[in-house]
């Protein structure tokens, strides 16, 4: 006979599936629930590893129809340009439909004003919440895992968002077995977390296991970087470096894809996918604590964040 | 073991997954032990550890609060209770664990039922100068509940009693014998110092008479899964697959997460409620076609004959089809602030059917503390456990929770807000029935026929 599943050796049964088969299958059905109870579903995309596995998790969820989901990507204005052309690839890859949400334009516009920090992490919650109102989507997945932060361990699988979005710790549903309620009034939304019990291991394992590309950003590469608050920033147009800043070349990778404003290089020299795991296993630094200054602002920065819509 | 100097070599060694909750009272010790098995299985960051220590400084404290790594909230934080259920991961060499931390507090008798859901065992706490207090029975009794399959006692603060065996004995005697009254298939007692670190991780200096393995070694090696070769199947239809595609113009799977037991290709299948029957003609697990799958992975089956299905329907080999039914007893934990009363219209999802429903009665509530049944107290208030008869407005293939505790669960939902406002189990409430310490042969229930 033929199976499909890793079947693990010890003193676990034959039925016992190893550690990532258990996820994935919590990822798709977790998938498969939001297609089954929602008009319009969207998948937040910014080329992330995690929006990216999510993405490939997606795809293999409906094989082989097509994933029944479009994308939503909230552009910082600050974003790499080699993530923007993985997103690019991706979507026209595989026929997916792409919406945009620019802080840019919002800024342009003069719907909202510049921090004087210069970041634009935080920036995004106005765009994104105003496009899921405006696309009227139901259900909105986002790659948040509860090992990231300790505001997301408390984060449900799907966390329903009122009229404006906000999320209330308080008055979270209690989530039993795999029995999600999804139900919600028009105007409101459900944040969906798929990945809600993946570790950032269990996720570079994952894209080893299934050979899923990624933006070349997250490999070692020589990049031209400053430092700033600790961190190495790559310089550019949107605020760096100031004068007193001095720009070298340094052999760096990212463990995180975000604004270009807040996500830090990490010094390395892991050039592959095996080199980033063992990279990984052996830090001492959440990827977040690593190289994200927006979490750094205060001990609730995340739950306050949250609270307003971000995800 | 933990204290490998390799912790690469350590964590990606680690092949399979349990999932397993804590209880305790406020002042037990469980914040220690979840802080020491964090801590000693090496999943507290540097920049989380030092994220602790500066809060602690801001607000006086001499040493690092470890609860503050656990209690994730601006509330949490402010009143220095945990008022819900988070979710940690850590792993070791054999193993990866998801750990729901559960408040103890008597009032969070939901949250406590929320991590026992999912989880394959559950740790409960006892402060060895206490002893079995009211709060353990209730423990016990919500894991019984739930049919959780392995319960850990961990008596704790053991440095306090001077590591006298007699102490330890005489607790895990009587909570033994209670949890064994109400059908815990399995008790694994432990005598543990979280604060010392007496047999969490590291084996004791001070319990040479303890032969037993450490809350660690004992999470490492219980059965994460169970023997199927018993279990019926049940397959919940969640969403059908229809590429319509020049590639694919005839293709119809059935997409699902397979509930318990496992799935044969060739198998004579009965579609519920209709009662149609067919054959399995295929089996797709993610892109890979296979002879066989099993709990709980998530497949799409395709059947030999066109049939009329869709979300909400079950697929089950035609020899062991559950018998649809409109009448539901059931124990149900009331979740939501808001009461539950006899008379009243409900939304019931059960698998991945959800189905208007009438609350008829409401025969007994539950006092954990004693298990005793208070007889129709007419309506349900938030943390109460009660006997529920439930009529809904369409067939269900119900099986006893029992039986599993995927096909047997069920949610009540308010249909006016969407709030989820209990989490049922159906058929009987615990796997034996209560008896006294003193009627108790010792020995466990038989555990045939448990799915998880």
């Amino acid at each position: 006979m033929t199976t499909a599943a890793t079947v693990t050796e010890g003193t676990d049964s034959p039925f016992a599936l190893s550690h990532l088969d258990a996820l994935e299958s919590e990822a798709v059905h977790i998938f498969r629930e939001v297609a089954g109870e929602f008009e319009r579903p969207v998948i937040l995309f910014s080329g992330g590893k995690d929006s990216i596995l999510m993405l490939h998790l997606a795809l293999k969820a409906f094989a082989p129809a097509a994933v029944p989901f479009s994308l939503l990507h909230v552009d910082t204005g600050h974003n790499f340009p080699e993530v923007l052309a993985y997103r690019d690839r991706v979507v026209a890859e595989h026929g997916l439909r792409l919406h945009v949400a620019s802080v840019q334009e919002y800024i342009d516009a003069g719907k909202l004003r510049e921090r004087p920090d210069g970041l634009r992490n935080p920036l995004q919650t106005v765009p994104l919440t105003e496009g899921i109102q405006q696309h009227r989507f139901d259900a909105v997945f986002g790659g948040g895992r509860r090992d990231e932060e300790k505001a997301r361990a408390k984060e449900r699988v799907f966390s329903l968002r009122d009229e404006f979005s906000q999320w209330d710790p308080r008055r979270q549903r209690p989530e039993l077995w795999q029995l999600y309620n999804g139900r919600h009034a028009p105007g409101e939304h459900v944040r969906v977390f798929p990945l809600s019990n993946w570790t950032e291991l269990d996720v570079w394992q994952y894209i080893e296991r299934e050979q899923i590309a990624l933006p070349e950003i997250y490999f070692a590469h020589e990049r031209e970087v400053f430092k700033r608050s600790g961190m190495w920033l790559t310089p550019g147009e949107w605020g760096g470096p100031k004068d007193t800043e001095t720009v070298e070349t340094r052999l760096v990778r990212y463990r995180t894809v975000g604004d270009m404003s807040c996500t830090g290089a990490v010094d390395s020299d892991a050039t592959t996918l095996d080199a980033v795991i063992t990279e990984i296993a052996a830090s001492r630094l959440t990827e977040r604590g690593a190289t994200r200054a927006d979490d750094k602002m205060s001990e609730a920065a995340m739950e306050d964040r949250k609270r307003e819509g971000y995800f | 073991m933990t204290t490998s100097t390799n912790p690469s070599a350590e964590q990606l060694s680690a092949t399979t997954l349990l999932r397993f909750a804590t209880a305790g009272s406020v002042d037990d010790g469980k914040s220690t032990l979840v802080g020491r098995l964090l801590h000693d299985s090496k999943s507290i960051f540097t920049d989380q550890l030092e994220a602790v220590e500066q809060a602690s400084i801001g607000r006086g404290q001499e040493t690092p609060d470890l609860a503050l790594l656990t209690d994730g909230l601006r509330a949490e934080r402010e009143q220095g209770i945990t008022i819900d259920v988070a979710y940690r991961y850590f792993a070791t060499p054999r193993r990866r664990f998801i750990l729901a931390d559960t408040p103890g507090h008597v009032q969070y008798t939901r949250n406590m039922v929320t991590g026992a859901s999912t989880a394959e065992l559950a740790v409960v706490l006892v402060d060895a100068r206490n002893g079995v207090v009211e709060q353990t029975r209730r423990h016990a009794a919500v894991a019984a509940l739930l049919r959780v399959p392995h319960v850990v006692l961990a008596v704790n603060k053991m440095d306090l009693v001077d590591y006298a065996e007699p102490v330890f004995a005489a607790i895990a005697e009587e909570f033994t014998a209670y949890a064994a009254s109400l059908g815990v298939p399995e008790i694994t007692a432990i005598p543990i110092s979280a604060l010392a670190g007496d047999n969490v991780v590291e084996p004791s200096a001070h319990m040479d008479w303890y032969g037993g393995p450490t809350v660690l070694e004992h999470l490492e090696t219980v059965p994460a899964s169970h023997d199927l070769t018993g279990c019926k199947a049940r397959f919940p239809v969640q969403y059908v697959i229809r590429p319509q595609t020049a590639e694919h113009p005839d293709y119809r799977g059935y997409a699902g997460q397979i509930a318990s037991g496992a799935l044969r290709v060739g198998e004579a299948v009965t579609v519920l409620p209709s009662g149609r029957t067919s054959t399995i003609a295929g089996i797709d697990v993610l892109g890979q076609s296979a002879d066989i799958a099993w709990a709980p992975q998530s497949v799409t089956v395709r059947l030999t004959d066109d049939l009329d299905i869709s979300r909400g329907d079950l697929i089950a080999p035609t020899a062991h089809a559950p018998a649809p039914t409109q009448d539901v007893l059931a124990t149900v934990c009331h979740v939501a602030d808001s009461a539950l009363s006899v008379g009243q219209r409900v939304l019931l999802k059960h698998t991945t059917r959800t189905v208007k429903a009438i609350v008829k009665d409401i025969p007994s509530r539950l006092t954990l503390d004693d298990l005793s049944q208070h007889p129709a107290p007419g309506q349900l208030v938030a943390n109460d456990i009660g006997r529920v008869v439930i009529r809904t407005a369409e067939p269900l293939a119900l099986d006893a929770y029992a039986d599993s505790r995927r096909t047997g669960s069920f949610l009540l939902i308010d249909p006016a807000d969407g709030t989820t406002l209990a989490a049922g189990m159906a058929g009987d409430a615990f796997a034996a029935t209560a008896r006294t310490a003193a009627e108790t042969d010792g020995t466990a229930p038989d555990e045939t026929g448990w799915d998880f």
